[in-house]
Protein backbone atom coordinates (compact mmCIF):
# COMPACT_ATOMS: atom_id res chain seq x y z
CA UNK A 1 0.00 0.00 0.00
CA UNK A 2 1.19 3.55 -0.77
CA UNK A 3 1.95 5.94 1.91
CA UNK A 4 0.72 9.34 2.01
CA UNK A 5 2.88 12.08 3.54
CA UNK A 6 1.02 15.21 3.75
CA UNK A 7 2.59 18.63 4.77
CA UNK A 8 0.35 21.23 6.40
CA UNK A 9 2.10 24.89 5.07
CA UNK A 10 2.84 25.10 1.52
CA UNK A 11 4.98 28.01 2.88
CA UNK A 12 9.50 27.64 2.44
CA UNK A 13 9.46 25.02 5.14
CA UNK A 14 6.47 23.29 3.82
CA UNK A 15 8.48 23.31 0.26
CA UNK A 16 12.20 22.62 1.95
CA UNK A 17 10.20 19.38 3.60
CA UNK A 18 8.37 17.84 0.30
CA UNK A 19 11.19 18.46 -1.53
CA UNK A 20 13.51 16.79 1.02
CA UNK A 21 11.60 13.68 1.17
CA UNK A 22 11.17 13.26 -2.13
CA UNK A 23 15.33 13.35 -2.69
CA UNK A 24 15.32 11.35 0.84
CA UNK A 25 14.12 8.81 -1.28
CA UNK A 26 10.08 8.61 -0.19
CA UNK A 27 8.24 6.61 -3.00
CA UNK A 28 4.28 7.14 -1.43
CA UNK A 29 2.09 9.97 -2.52
CA UNK A 30 3.71 13.16 -0.96
CA UNK A 31 0.90 16.33 -0.38
CA UNK A 32 1.52 20.22 -0.15
CA UNK A 33 -1.02 21.47 1.49
CA UNK A 34 -1.63 25.44 1.80
CA UNK A 35 -3.98 27.86 2.90
CA UNK A 36 -3.27 30.41 0.47
CA UNK A 37 -4.09 29.97 -3.13
CA UNK A 38 -0.34 30.86 -4.30
CA UNK A 39 2.17 27.90 -4.80
CA UNK A 40 5.31 28.39 -2.54
CA UNK A 41 6.77 31.85 -2.44
CA UNK A 42 9.42 34.34 -1.09
CA UNK A 43 7.79 36.42 1.81
CA UNK A 44 11.21 38.42 2.43
CA UNK A 45 10.73 40.82 -0.49
CA UNK A 46 6.70 41.66 0.74
CA UNK A 47 8.40 44.21 3.09
CA UNK A 48 11.34 44.45 0.71
CA UNK A 49 11.98 44.76 -3.06
CA UNK A 50 8.73 43.13 -4.49
CA UNK A 51 6.60 46.15 -1.57
CA UNK A 52 8.90 48.77 -3.40
CA UNK A 53 7.28 47.37 -6.76
CA UNK A 54 10.62 46.13 -8.00
CA UNK A 55 10.06 43.35 -9.43
CA UNK A 56 6.55 41.05 -10.24
CA UNK A 57 5.07 37.96 -8.54
CA UNK A 58 6.32 35.56 -10.64
CA UNK A 59 9.59 36.09 -9.62
CA UNK A 60 8.24 35.43 -5.62
CA UNK A 61 7.80 31.86 -6.88
CA UNK A 62 10.69 29.72 -4.95
CA UNK A 63 9.91 26.65 -7.99
CA UNK A 64 8.52 26.31 -11.24
CA UNK A 65 5.67 24.58 -11.97
CA UNK A 66 7.96 21.65 -13.57
CA UNK A 67 9.54 21.51 -10.21
CA UNK A 68 6.45 19.90 -9.00
CA UNK A 69 5.38 17.51 -11.60
CA UNK A 70 9.32 16.02 -11.81
CA UNK A 71 9.59 15.72 -8.25
CA UNK A 72 5.69 13.87 -7.74
CA UNK A 73 4.20 16.41 -5.51
CA UNK A 74 0.86 17.20 -5.38
CA UNK A 75 -0.45 20.95 -4.83
CA UNK A 76 -3.46 21.50 -2.39
CA UNK A 77 -3.50 25.21 -2.08
CA UNK A 78 -6.74 27.61 -1.13
CA UNK A 79 -7.64 24.77 1.42
CA UNK A 80 -7.13 25.37 5.31
CA UNK A 81 -6.27 22.54 7.71
CA UNK A 82 -8.91 23.16 11.04
CA UNK A 83 -8.80 19.66 12.61
CA UNK A 84 -5.93 16.57 12.53
CA UNK A 85 -7.27 13.48 14.32
CA UNK A 86 -4.24 11.56 15.36
CA UNK A 87 -6.17 8.28 15.87
CA UNK A 88 -7.63 7.90 12.56
CA UNK A 89 -4.82 10.01 10.67
CA UNK A 90 -6.83 12.08 8.69
CA UNK A 91 -7.12 15.69 7.98
CA UNK A 92 -10.62 17.82 8.03
CA UNK A 93 -10.27 21.16 5.90
CA UNK A 94 -12.80 24.16 6.61
CA UNK A 95 -15.08 22.59 4.10
CA UNK A 96 -15.39 19.38 6.44
CA UNK A 97 -13.76 17.30 3.20
CA UNK A 98 -11.12 14.73 4.85
CA UNK A 99 -7.28 13.80 3.95
CA UNK A 100 -5.89 10.91 5.16
CA UNK A 101 -2.49 10.52 5.77
CA UNK A 102 0.24 8.27 7.37
CA UNK A 103 3.00 10.99 8.25
CA UNK A 104 2.60 14.46 8.71
CA UNK A 105 4.63 17.41 8.58
CA UNK A 106 3.27 20.83 10.44
CA UNK A 107 5.21 23.83 8.87
CA UNK A 108 2.10 26.30 9.14
CA UNK A 109 4.37 29.09 9.83
CA UNK A 110 4.23 32.34 12.53
CA UNK A 111 1.30 34.85 11.38
CA UNK A 112 1.21 38.09 12.90
CA UNK A 113 -0.08 39.00 16.29
CA UNK A 114 -3.22 41.14 16.20
CA UNK A 115 -4.03 44.01 17.78
CA UNK A 116 -6.94 44.44 20.09
CA UNK A 117 -7.87 47.81 20.73
CA UNK A 118 -10.29 49.84 19.70
CA UNK A 119 -10.43 50.71 15.96
CA UNK A 120 -8.35 47.79 15.19
CA UNK A 121 -10.55 46.31 12.80
CA UNK A 122 -11.15 49.53 10.32
CA UNK A 123 -10.20 49.78 7.42
CA UNK A 124 -6.73 51.17 6.37
CA UNK A 125 -5.11 48.74 9.25
CA UNK A 126 -2.55 46.88 7.72
CA UNK A 127 -0.35 43.66 8.71
CA UNK A 128 1.95 41.75 6.66
CA UNK A 129 2.63 38.15 6.11
CA UNK A 130 1.28 37.65 2.25
CA UNK A 131 0.91 38.26 -0.57
CA UNK A 132 -2.10 39.75 -0.81
CA UNK A 133 -1.24 41.75 2.08
CA UNK A 134 2.05 43.15 0.81
CA UNK A 135 -0.41 43.97 -2.56
CA UNK A 136 -2.34 45.68 0.07
CA UNK A 137 -0.26 48.03 1.49
CA UNK A 138 1.88 48.99 -1.91
CA UNK A 139 -1.73 49.94 -3.16
CA UNK A 140 -1.68 52.74 0.22
CA UNK A 141 2.48 53.84 -0.75
CA UNK A 142 0.47 55.85 -3.44
CA UNK A 143 -1.82 57.55 -1.04
CA UNK A 144 -1.00 60.93 0.59
CA UNK A 145 -1.15 61.06 4.22
CA UNK A 146 1.00 60.25 7.09
CA UNK A 147 1.60 55.75 7.47
CA UNK A 148 1.43 54.89 11.19
CA UNK A 149 4.07 51.95 12.01
CA UNK A 150 3.39 50.07 15.02
CA UNK A 151 6.37 48.38 16.78
CA UNK A 152 9.81 48.90 15.91
CA UNK A 153 10.80 45.21 15.13
CA UNK A 154 12.17 44.19 11.20
CA UNK A 155 8.39 43.81 9.44
CA UNK A 156 7.88 47.15 11.27
CA UNK A 157 11.47 49.18 10.10
CA UNK A 158 11.34 47.57 6.49
CA UNK A 159 8.04 48.88 6.03
CA UNK A 160 9.01 51.88 7.67
CA UNK A 161 11.83 52.48 5.06
CA UNK A 162 10.25 51.48 1.45
CA UNK A 163 7.60 54.27 2.83
CA UNK A 164 9.99 56.48 3.18
CA UNK A 165 11.34 56.19 -0.05
CA UNK A 166 8.49 56.24 -1.68
CA UNK A 167 8.02 59.54 -0.21
CA UNK A 168 5.94 59.21 2.61
CA UNK A 169 6.03 60.82 5.87
CA UNK A 170 5.96 58.00 8.34
CA UNK A 171 5.60 58.06 12.48
CA UNK A 172 6.86 54.36 13.98
CA UNK A 173 5.49 53.58 17.36
CA UNK A 174 7.51 51.29 19.65
CA UNK A 175 6.46 50.83 23.11
CA UNK A 176 9.94 49.97 23.83
CA UNK A 177 12.99 52.16 25.14
CA UNK A 178 14.78 51.36 21.70
CA UNK A 179 13.80 49.13 18.21
CA UNK A 180 14.68 46.02 17.42
CA UNK A 181 14.97 45.40 21.30
CA UNK A 182 13.19 41.16 21.16
CA UNK A 183 16.47 40.64 18.93
CA UNK A 184 19.51 42.76 18.35
CA UNK A 185 21.79 44.58 21.37
CA UNK A 186 22.16 47.98 22.25
CA UNK A 187 24.42 49.12 19.73
CA UNK A 188 22.53 47.44 16.83
CA UNK A 189 19.59 49.29 17.57
CA UNK A 190 20.66 52.71 18.54
CA UNK A 191 22.68 52.60 14.59
CA UNK A 192 18.78 51.53 13.06
CA UNK A 193 16.88 54.62 15.37
CA UNK A 194 19.68 56.75 14.40
CA UNK A 195 19.56 55.17 10.59
CA UNK A 196 15.41 55.46 10.61
CA UNK A 197 15.41 59.09 12.09
CA UNK A 198 18.43 60.37 9.78
CA UNK A 199 15.74 59.47 6.56
CA UNK A 200 13.03 61.34 7.93
CA UNK A 201 11.03 59.03 9.97
CA UNK A 202 9.31 60.41 12.96
CA UNK A 203 10.60 57.38 15.44
CA UNK A 204 8.75 57.76 19.06
CA UNK A 205 10.46 55.22 21.45
CA UNK A 206 7.91 54.14 24.88
CA UNK A 207 5.24 55.28 23.10
CA UNK A 208 2.25 52.57 22.66
CA UNK A 209 -0.98 52.90 20.44
CA UNK A 210 -4.12 53.69 23.02
CA UNK A 211 -6.53 53.24 19.80
CA UNK A 212 -7.27 53.65 15.95
CA UNK A 213 -9.77 56.55 15.55
CA UNK A 214 -11.79 56.03 12.37
CA UNK A 215 -14.11 57.73 10.14
CA UNK A 216 -16.76 56.32 8.18
CA UNK A 217 -15.15 52.96 9.83
CA UNK A 218 -11.90 53.82 8.18
CA UNK A 219 -8.87 54.91 9.31
CA UNK A 220 -8.04 58.91 10.28
CA UNK A 221 -5.83 58.82 13.12
CA UNK A 222 -4.48 57.12 15.87
CA UNK A 223 -4.52 58.22 20.04
CA UNK A 224 -1.31 56.72 21.80
CA UNK A 225 -0.29 55.74 24.81
CA UNK A 226 1.16 59.88 26.08
CA UNK A 227 -2.43 61.12 25.29
CA UNK A 228 -1.41 62.98 21.93
CA UNK A 229 -3.45 62.13 18.40
CA UNK A 230 -1.62 61.78 15.18
CA UNK A 231 -4.00 62.42 11.97
CA UNK A 232 -2.74 59.17 9.79
CA UNK A 233 -4.02 57.48 6.61
CA UNK A 234 -2.99 54.25 7.34
CA UNK A 235 -1.69 52.07 10.31
CA UNK A 236 0.60 48.77 9.75
CA UNK A 237 1.07 46.56 12.39
CA UNK A 238 4.43 44.92 12.89
CA UNK A 239 3.98 44.15 16.73
CA UNK A 240 5.48 40.48 16.32
CA UNK A 241 4.36 36.98 15.49
CA UNK A 242 2.29 33.97 16.99
CA UNK A 243 2.92 30.21 16.27
CA UNK A 244 0.43 28.80 14.29
CA UNK A 245 0.08 25.78 16.73
CA UNK A 246 -3.76 25.60 17.26
CA UNK A 247 -4.87 22.69 15.16
CA UNK A 248 -1.79 20.88 16.72
CA UNK A 249 -2.32 21.87 20.37
CA UNK A 250 -6.52 20.52 20.26
CA UNK A 251 -5.13 17.37 19.01
CA UNK A 252 -3.07 17.21 21.54
CA UNK A 253 0.65 17.63 20.84
CA UNK A 254 2.88 18.97 23.42
CA UNK A 255 2.99 22.85 22.69
CA UNK A 256 4.62 25.82 24.08
CA UNK A 257 5.33 28.90 22.42
CA UNK A 258 5.11 26.20 18.86
CA UNK A 259 4.93 22.91 18.54
CA UNK A 260 7.66 20.98 20.60
CA UNK A 261 9.62 18.69 18.52
CA UNK A 262 13.22 17.20 19.11
CA UNK A 263 16.33 17.60 17.54
CA UNK A 264 14.82 15.47 14.67
CA UNK A 265 12.09 17.72 14.22
CA UNK A 266 9.64 14.99 15.38
CA UNK A 267 6.91 16.10 17.92
CA UNK A 268 5.40 14.34 20.57
CA UNK A 269 3.61 11.82 18.18
CA UNK A 270 6.36 9.63 16.02
CA UNK A 271 4.26 10.18 12.90
CA UNK A 272 4.32 14.10 12.94
CA UNK A 273 7.29 16.32 12.39
CA UNK A 274 7.37 20.00 12.73
CA UNK A 275 9.34 22.80 10.91
CA UNK A 276 10.26 26.86 10.38
CA UNK A 277 8.33 29.28 12.35
CA UNK A 278 5.79 26.94 14.28
CA UNK A 279 8.42 24.66 15.49
CA UNK A 280 10.02 25.00 19.38
CA UNK A 281 13.47 22.69 18.58
CA UNK A 282 15.88 22.06 21.30
CA UNK A 283 19.13 23.83 19.64
CA UNK A 284 22.36 21.27 20.39
CA UNK A 285 24.49 23.80 19.69
CA UNK A 286 22.71 26.48 21.68
CA UNK A 287 22.31 23.84 24.36
CA UNK A 288 18.70 25.65 25.01
CA UNK A 289 15.44 26.03 23.17
CA UNK A 290 14.58 28.08 20.19
CA UNK A 291 11.88 29.32 18.07
CA UNK A 292 13.10 31.10 15.11
CA UNK A 293 11.26 33.30 12.24
CA UNK A 294 13.79 33.36 9.28
CA UNK A 295 14.29 31.89 5.86
CA UNK A 296 17.26 30.00 6.32
CA UNK A 297 15.59 28.10 9.86
CA UNK A 298 12.51 27.31 7.37
CA UNK A 299 14.85 25.64 4.79
CA UNK A 300 17.14 24.05 6.83
CA UNK A 301 14.59 22.51 9.01
CA UNK A 302 12.48 21.51 6.28
CA UNK A 303 14.91 20.03 5.15
CA UNK A 304 15.45 17.75 8.59
CA UNK A 305 11.86 16.91 8.84
CA UNK A 306 11.54 15.87 5.26
CA UNK A 307 14.50 13.76 5.61
CA UNK A 308 13.25 12.41 8.41
CA UNK A 309 9.54 11.39 7.48
CA UNK A 310 11.37 9.60 5.01
CA UNK A 311 14.04 7.49 6.93
CA UNK A 312 11.09 6.74 9.16
CA UNK A 313 8.98 5.84 6.40
CA UNK A 314 12.27 3.57 5.51
CA UNK A 315 12.80 2.31 8.95
CA UNK A 316 16.02 4.17 8.54
CA UNK A 317 17.85 6.53 11.74
CA UNK A 318 16.77 10.47 11.79
CA UNK A 319 19.16 12.92 11.08
CA UNK A 320 19.67 16.08 13.53
CA UNK A 321 18.76 19.07 12.66
CA UNK A 322 22.08 21.72 14.43
CA UNK A 323 22.28 24.36 11.33
CA UNK A 324 23.44 27.48 12.47
CA UNK A 325 21.03 30.28 12.83
CA UNK A 326 21.54 33.59 10.32
CA UNK A 327 19.05 36.48 9.25
CA UNK A 328 19.28 39.59 7.18
CA UNK A 329 17.30 42.98 6.81
CA UNK A 330 17.78 45.44 4.12
CA UNK A 331 16.59 48.71 5.05
CA UNK A 332 17.68 51.77 2.63
CA UNK A 333 20.99 51.15 1.59
CA UNK A 334 21.77 49.04 4.70
CA UNK A 335 22.04 45.17 5.14
CA UNK A 336 22.11 43.70 8.57
CA UNK A 337 23.74 40.47 8.48
CA UNK A 338 23.22 38.22 11.90
CA UNK A 339 24.99 34.66 11.87
CA UNK A 340 24.10 32.57 15.25
CA UNK A 341 21.50 33.35 17.95
CA UNK A 342 22.24 36.15 20.40
CA UNK A 343 21.74 35.53 24.12
CA UNK A 344 18.83 37.29 26.03
CA UNK A 345 19.93 40.75 27.02
CA UNK A 346 21.35 41.04 30.66
CA UNK A 347 22.10 36.94 30.33
CA UNK A 348 24.86 35.98 33.00
CA UNK A 349 28.19 35.87 31.28
CA UNK A 350 27.27 37.58 28.56
CA UNK A 351 30.09 39.98 26.63
CA UNK A 352 30.25 41.81 23.47
CA UNK A 353 32.66 43.95 21.52
CA UNK A 354 32.18 46.33 18.41
CA UNK A 355 34.75 46.10 15.48
CA UNK A 356 34.31 49.20 13.04
CA UNK A 357 33.88 47.88 9.60
CA UNK A 358 36.02 49.11 6.47
CA UNK A 359 33.99 51.10 4.97
CA UNK A 360 31.79 54.23 6.69
CA UNK A 361 28.51 52.94 8.25
CA UNK A 362 29.98 49.66 8.93
CA UNK A 363 30.68 47.68 11.85
CA UNK A 364 29.93 44.44 13.59
CA UNK A 365 28.63 43.15 16.88
CA UNK A 366 30.75 40.46 18.23
CA UNK A 367 28.66 38.73 21.44
CA UNK A 368 30.67 35.61 23.76
CA UNK A 369 28.82 34.01 26.58
CA UNK A 370 31.53 32.57 29.14
CA UNK A 371 34.19 32.90 26.19
CA UNK A 372 32.64 31.39 23.81
CA UNK A 373 31.24 33.71 20.63
CA UNK A 374 27.43 32.93 20.27
CA UNK A 375 26.41 35.36 17.27
CA UNK A 376 27.45 38.32 14.79
CA UNK A 377 25.50 41.43 13.90
CA UNK A 378 27.04 42.59 10.57
CA UNK A 379 25.92 46.17 9.64
CA UNK A 380 27.31 46.63 5.75
CA UNK A 381 29.82 44.22 7.02
CA UNK A 382 29.91 40.97 5.27
CA UNK A 383 32.77 39.48 5.90
CA UNK A 384 32.71 39.86 9.21
CA UNK A 385 29.08 38.06 8.97
CA UNK A 386 31.01 35.14 7.31
CA UNK A 387 33.98 35.10 9.38
CA UNK A 388 31.89 34.79 12.80
CA UNK A 389 29.52 32.05 10.86
CA UNK A 390 32.71 30.07 10.64
CA UNK A 391 33.96 30.84 14.25
CA UNK A 392 30.83 30.30 15.80
CA UNK A 393 30.19 26.81 14.05
CA UNK A 394 33.88 26.20 15.40
CA UNK A 395 32.63 26.51 18.19
CA UNK A 396 35.68 28.08 19.58
CA UNK A 397 36.40 30.63 22.30
CA UNK A 398 37.35 34.25 20.82
CA UNK A 399 39.87 36.98 22.07
CA UNK A 400 37.39 39.69 22.06
CA UNK A 401 40.27 42.22 22.71
CA UNK A 402 42.39 41.37 19.17
CA UNK A 403 38.32 41.43 17.35
CA UNK A 404 38.67 45.20 18.48
CA UNK A 405 40.93 46.44 16.93
CA UNK A 406 40.46 47.01 13.28
CA UNK A 407 44.03 46.67 12.61
CA UNK A 408 44.17 43.21 12.88
CA UNK A 409 42.37 41.03 9.80
CA UNK A 410 39.71 39.43 10.16
CA UNK A 411 40.93 36.74 7.99
CA UNK A 412 43.77 35.82 10.66
CA UNK A 413 40.79 34.47 13.34
CA UNK A 414 40.15 31.99 11.52
CA UNK B 1 15.62 36.34 -24.04
CA UNK B 2 19.46 35.01 -23.80
CA UNK B 3 20.64 31.72 -23.74
CA UNK B 4 22.65 30.71 -20.56
CA UNK B 5 25.25 27.53 -20.14
CA UNK B 6 25.91 26.49 -16.83
CA UNK B 7 28.08 23.30 -16.41
CA UNK B 8 28.34 21.51 -12.87
CA UNK B 9 31.51 20.89 -11.41
CA UNK B 10 30.98 17.40 -12.60
CA UNK B 11 30.80 18.57 -16.35
CA UNK B 12 26.88 18.29 -17.05
CA UNK B 13 25.56 20.93 -18.72
CA UNK B 14 22.41 22.83 -18.42
CA UNK B 15 21.37 25.27 -21.49
CA UNK B 16 18.86 27.96 -20.39
CA UNK B 17 16.71 30.23 -22.56
CA UNK B 18 16.49 33.05 -19.78
CA UNK B 19 14.30 36.07 -19.88
CA UNK B 20 16.03 39.72 -19.68
CA UNK B 21 15.65 41.77 -16.30
CA UNK B 22 15.75 38.37 -14.10
CA UNK B 23 19.32 37.42 -12.39
CA UNK B 24 21.55 34.63 -13.35
CA UNK B 25 20.73 33.03 -10.65
CA UNK B 26 16.95 32.97 -11.18
CA UNK B 27 17.37 31.79 -14.64
CA UNK B 28 18.94 28.89 -13.13
CA UNK B 29 16.15 28.08 -10.38
CA UNK B 30 13.26 28.70 -12.85
CA UNK B 31 14.83 26.18 -14.70
CA UNK B 32 16.26 23.55 -12.28
CA UNK B 33 19.64 24.21 -12.35
CA UNK B 34 21.15 22.55 -10.02
CA UNK B 35 23.97 23.67 -7.38
CA UNK B 36 22.65 26.85 -7.17
CA UNK B 37 20.99 27.08 -4.07
CA UNK B 38 20.22 30.79 -3.61
CA UNK B 39 18.63 30.73 -0.11
CA UNK B 40 18.32 34.16 0.25
CA UNK B 41 16.50 34.50 -3.17
CA UNK B 42 19.09 36.68 -4.60
CA UNK B 43 19.44 39.82 -1.79
CA UNK B 44 23.07 39.48 -1.62
CA UNK B 45 23.32 38.03 1.64
CA UNK B 46 24.28 34.46 1.78
CA UNK B 47 26.81 34.03 -0.90
CA UNK B 48 25.27 30.39 -2.34
CA UNK B 49 24.74 31.27 -6.07
CA UNK B 50 28.58 31.67 -6.68
CA UNK B 51 29.60 31.11 -10.18
CA UNK B 52 32.78 31.16 -12.38
CA UNK B 53 31.96 33.50 -15.29
CA UNK B 54 33.49 31.71 -18.63
CA UNK B 55 36.44 34.68 -19.06
CA UNK B 56 34.93 36.32 -22.64
CA UNK B 57 32.39 36.82 -20.73
CA UNK B 58 33.81 38.80 -17.77
CA UNK B 59 33.13 42.26 -19.36
CA UNK B 60 29.48 42.52 -20.37
CA UNK B 61 28.56 40.69 -16.92
CA UNK B 62 30.00 43.78 -15.57
CA UNK B 63 32.02 44.42 -11.93
CA UNK B 64 31.55 43.17 -8.41
CA UNK B 65 30.04 45.72 -6.17
CA UNK B 66 32.01 46.33 -2.81
CA UNK B 67 28.98 44.14 -1.39
CA UNK B 68 29.25 41.32 -3.52
CA UNK B 69 32.90 41.08 -3.09
CA UNK B 70 33.28 40.64 0.31
CA UNK B 71 30.41 37.95 -0.24
CA UNK B 72 32.92 36.19 -2.27
CA UNK B 73 36.06 36.47 -0.76
CA UNK B 74 34.73 33.96 1.61
CA UNK B 75 33.04 31.46 -0.95
CA UNK B 76 33.92 28.21 -1.63
CA UNK B 77 37.05 28.81 -3.38
CA UNK B 78 37.17 31.74 -5.27
CA UNK B 79 38.69 33.24 -8.44
CA UNK B 80 38.77 36.63 -10.42
CA UNK B 81 36.29 35.33 -12.02
CA UNK B 82 34.02 34.42 -9.26
CA UNK B 83 30.32 36.43 -9.23
CA UNK B 84 27.10 35.77 -7.22
CA UNK B 85 24.79 35.15 -10.03
CA UNK B 86 22.26 36.73 -7.93
CA UNK B 87 24.19 40.22 -8.62
CA UNK B 88 24.09 39.82 -12.70
CA UNK B 89 21.32 40.56 -14.86
CA UNK B 90 20.39 38.57 -18.07
CA UNK B 91 20.12 41.34 -21.01
CA UNK B 92 20.24 39.82 -24.42
CA UNK B 93 23.82 40.94 -24.40
CA UNK B 94 24.44 38.32 -22.62
CA UNK B 95 23.09 35.81 -25.09
CA UNK B 96 25.96 32.77 -25.32
CA UNK B 97 26.80 33.40 -21.67
CA UNK B 98 28.29 30.49 -20.28
CA UNK B 99 29.26 30.11 -15.98
CA UNK B 100 30.75 27.44 -14.41
CA UNK B 101 29.19 26.25 -10.94
CA UNK B 102 32.06 25.48 -8.20
CA UNK B 103 32.24 21.68 -6.39
CA UNK B 104 29.56 23.65 -3.43
CA UNK B 105 28.35 26.31 -2.31
CA UNK B 106 29.04 28.15 1.28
Amino acid sequence: MTETLAIIGAGQAGLSAAASARQEGFEGRIRLIGAEATPPYQRPPLSKAYLKGEFEIDRLHLKPAEFYESADIEMDLGRRIVAIDRDGKTLTDEAGAEIAYDRLIIATGAPPRRLSLPGADAEGVFYLRTLKDSDALRAILDVDGTIVVVGAGYIGLEVAAVARAAGRDVTVLEIADQPLKRVAGPAVSAFFANLHRDEGVDLRLGTGLEEIETTHARVSGVRLTDGSRLPCAAVLVGVGAAPDQGIAADAGLDCDNGVLVDETALTSDPAIWAAGDVANFPSPFYGRRLRLESVPNAIEQGKAAGTNAARAAAGRDPIVYDALPWFWSDQYDVKLQTAGARPPNETPGMAEVIRPGAAGRSFSVWTTLNGALQSVDAINDPAAFLVGKRLIAARGNIDLDALADPSQDLKSLL
Amino acid sequence: MAKITYIESNGAEHVVEAQAGVSVMEAAVRNMVPGIDADCGGACACATCHVYVDPDWLDKTGKRESMEESMLDFAYEPKDNSRLSCQITVTDALDGLVVRLPEQQG
